[in-house]
């Protein structure tokens, strides 16, 4: 993923898209799978009004819990990467954490925080938190010490150092980190929104929709979840870019 | 040589890294203002240990670095620092990484811990830096990354970086010892030439012998296993003096050869 996407290939690979999706529905010819034509007049209309606002509800859960992931884990991730003996305090407890699939502490965050919007947002946040955790500490932990010398010597303190050092150093791997995880972040919201809430797209999908047999109505939110998922990927994908300029002049 | 004031004072220096033997004990060093050493040893001897000791990015265990009389408890901002490699931002260009200086001073601001009392406006800041990067012949490559520039590019960048904030002591860490001979002797006349009207004090770690007796106006000699004593050569002499014949240099070489054969 790193020379692809610019607007034609982007549009190319949509176009290829929206043609399998309409071959295979012409194809098996059911109810159950309508084709893009069907789906796509349902999705612009529906966008505008009720589905809209449910997309607003999931995406305002995700950057919530973006927000609260970034906002932890990058100090805490700094602070362990620079504190080697903290690290190996911790790493351990990090490395048995890190791989369980923490969508098994739904049960356990509703019963401790309640059914509210602050637990499902807390238990994405929990996931993308150990993405990023890991990656800056490694990255923080990879700096050349004669880097951080020789820039302490220009008169920088911790402060600088943060600013002008470490944060620029980890920003990158945040965003791929990000990038990597929202995926995983999206399909648990998903899971979350359907049920206990009357707002979110994995309400609009399963609940609106799939239950009461409104198949296009269904792939509207399904077409609408993909974009949520789609945007945050492209969006991070950008600054990834921007920020990563140096490391591909260099390759040539 | 002329006497000159004494600007660094190291004092009764006792210095070991965490359950290594000590490097330096009850060491002690006089270094005059506007002077030029060269530190020479053997690897590990503690040369660069003793850099970073100047540097104030070390502390002694016992005695005492005194700059201008005062202790030395933390970076100066008037130090300045170039180390062999590693030391620009590789996600910032050329001209970003010659200015992290002055960002940082600005930072903080005036402060005297971080930055000098005596401010400088930004944009003469800004203005002496590209000035460095164009005395150093790196201009054109201002807005390049490190990682498209050659070693010795980039070592003129950390130079204009430093130079720039106009330090009245400047400590180098084998700065040249990762360049091809022609940008060694380039750069190494570079900042020779930069001294002497500014009384700007400068202290060059190398392993290098010629690279000391072409640098030094003193040589301080270090060896393996514990520092004691000071062992200083008398080097070049000061700037404006008569040049030292090339019998001169030649006799400084070889003793400086022994010395190093010799020393423990």
């Amino acid at each position: 993923m790193t020379k692809s996407m610019n607007p034609v290939s982007a549009l190319a690979g949509l176009a290829m898209f929206f043609l399998l999706w309409q071959v295979t529905a012409w194809l098996i010819h059911t109810a159950i799978l309508p084709g893009p034509l069907t789906v796509l007049p349902v999705f612009f209309r529906a966008f505008a009004g009720e589905l809209g606002l449910h997309f607003l509800a999931s995406a305002g859960r995700v950057l919530a819990a973006v927000l609260l992931a970034v906002v932890t884990a990058v100090p805490l991730g700094l602070i362990l990467g620079q504190a080697p003996r903290l690290d190996r305090v911790f790493a351990p407890l990090i490395a048995i954490l890190y791989p369980i699939p923490k969508i098994v502490f739904l049960p356990v965050i509703y019963v401790l925080l309640g059914i509210t919007d602050v637990s499902k947002v807390l238990l994405i946040a929990l996931i993308i938190f150990f993405q990023i955790l890991v990656v800056v500490r490694d990255e923080a932990a990879g700096l050349h010490p004669e880097l951080i010398l020789s820039v302490r010597s220009l008169g920088a303190g911790r402060r600088a150092l943060f600013r002008y050092v470490y944060l620029p150093a980890a920003l990158p791997a945040v965003l791929t980190a990000l990038r990597v995880s929202v995926g995983t972040a999206i399909a648990v919201l998903f899971i979350t929104e359907q049920s206990l809430t009357r707002h979110g797209l994995g309400y609009y999908i399963v609940v609106e929709t799939y239950q009461v047999l409104l198949y296009p109505e269904m792939y509207a939110g399904i077409l609408a979840m993909s974009l949520l998922g789609l945007a945050i990927y492209f969006v991070l994908f950008r600054f990834e870019v921007r920020l990563t300029r140096h490391v591909r002049l260099a390759a040539g | 040589m002329t006497a000159t004031a004494a600007m660094i004072e190291v004092v009764r220096l006792t210095f070991a890294y965490g359950g290594r033997p000590a490097l330096f004990e009850d060491f002690t060093l006089t270094v005059g203002q506007g002077e030029a050493w060269a530190v020479i040893g053997p690897s590990g001897c503690g040369k660069s240990t003793l850099l970073f000791l100047l540097a104030g990015l070390r502390r002694p265990q016992s005695g005492e670095i005194r700059i201008f009389g005062e202790p030395l408890r933390r970076p100066r901002p008037r130090t300045g620092l170039i180390l062999q490699d590693h030391g620009l931002l590789p996600w910032a260009t050329l001209r970003e990484n010659a200015r992290l200086g002055a960002r940082i001073r600005n930072f903080y601001g005036p402060d005297g811990r971080h930055a000098p009392q005596e401010g400088v406006d930004r944009a003469t800041a800004l203005a002496r830096v590209d000035g460095w990067l164009e005395r150093l012949g790196i201009l054109e490559y201002a807005d390049q990354y490190p990682s498209q520039l050659s070693r010795g590019q980039r070592q003129r960048a950390a130079i204009a970086r430093t130079l720039s904030l106009d330090p009245d002591l400047l400590l180098m860490d084998e700065p040249f010892s990762a360049l091809d001979a022609p940008t060694r002797t380039d750069l190494l006349e570079v900042i020779g030439r930069v001294g002497p009207a500014a009384g700007l004090t400068r202290v060059l770690v190398t392993h290098d012998i010629e690279e000391a007796v072409l640098f030094g106006q003193k040589i301080l000699v270090l060896g393996r296993g514990v520092n004691r004593e000071a062992m200083v050569l008398g080097g070049r002499p000061a700037e404006g003096q008569a040049e030292q014949d090339a019998e001169a240099r030649a006799a400084l070489r070889e003793r400086l050869l022994s010395l190093l054969e010799t020393k423990p």
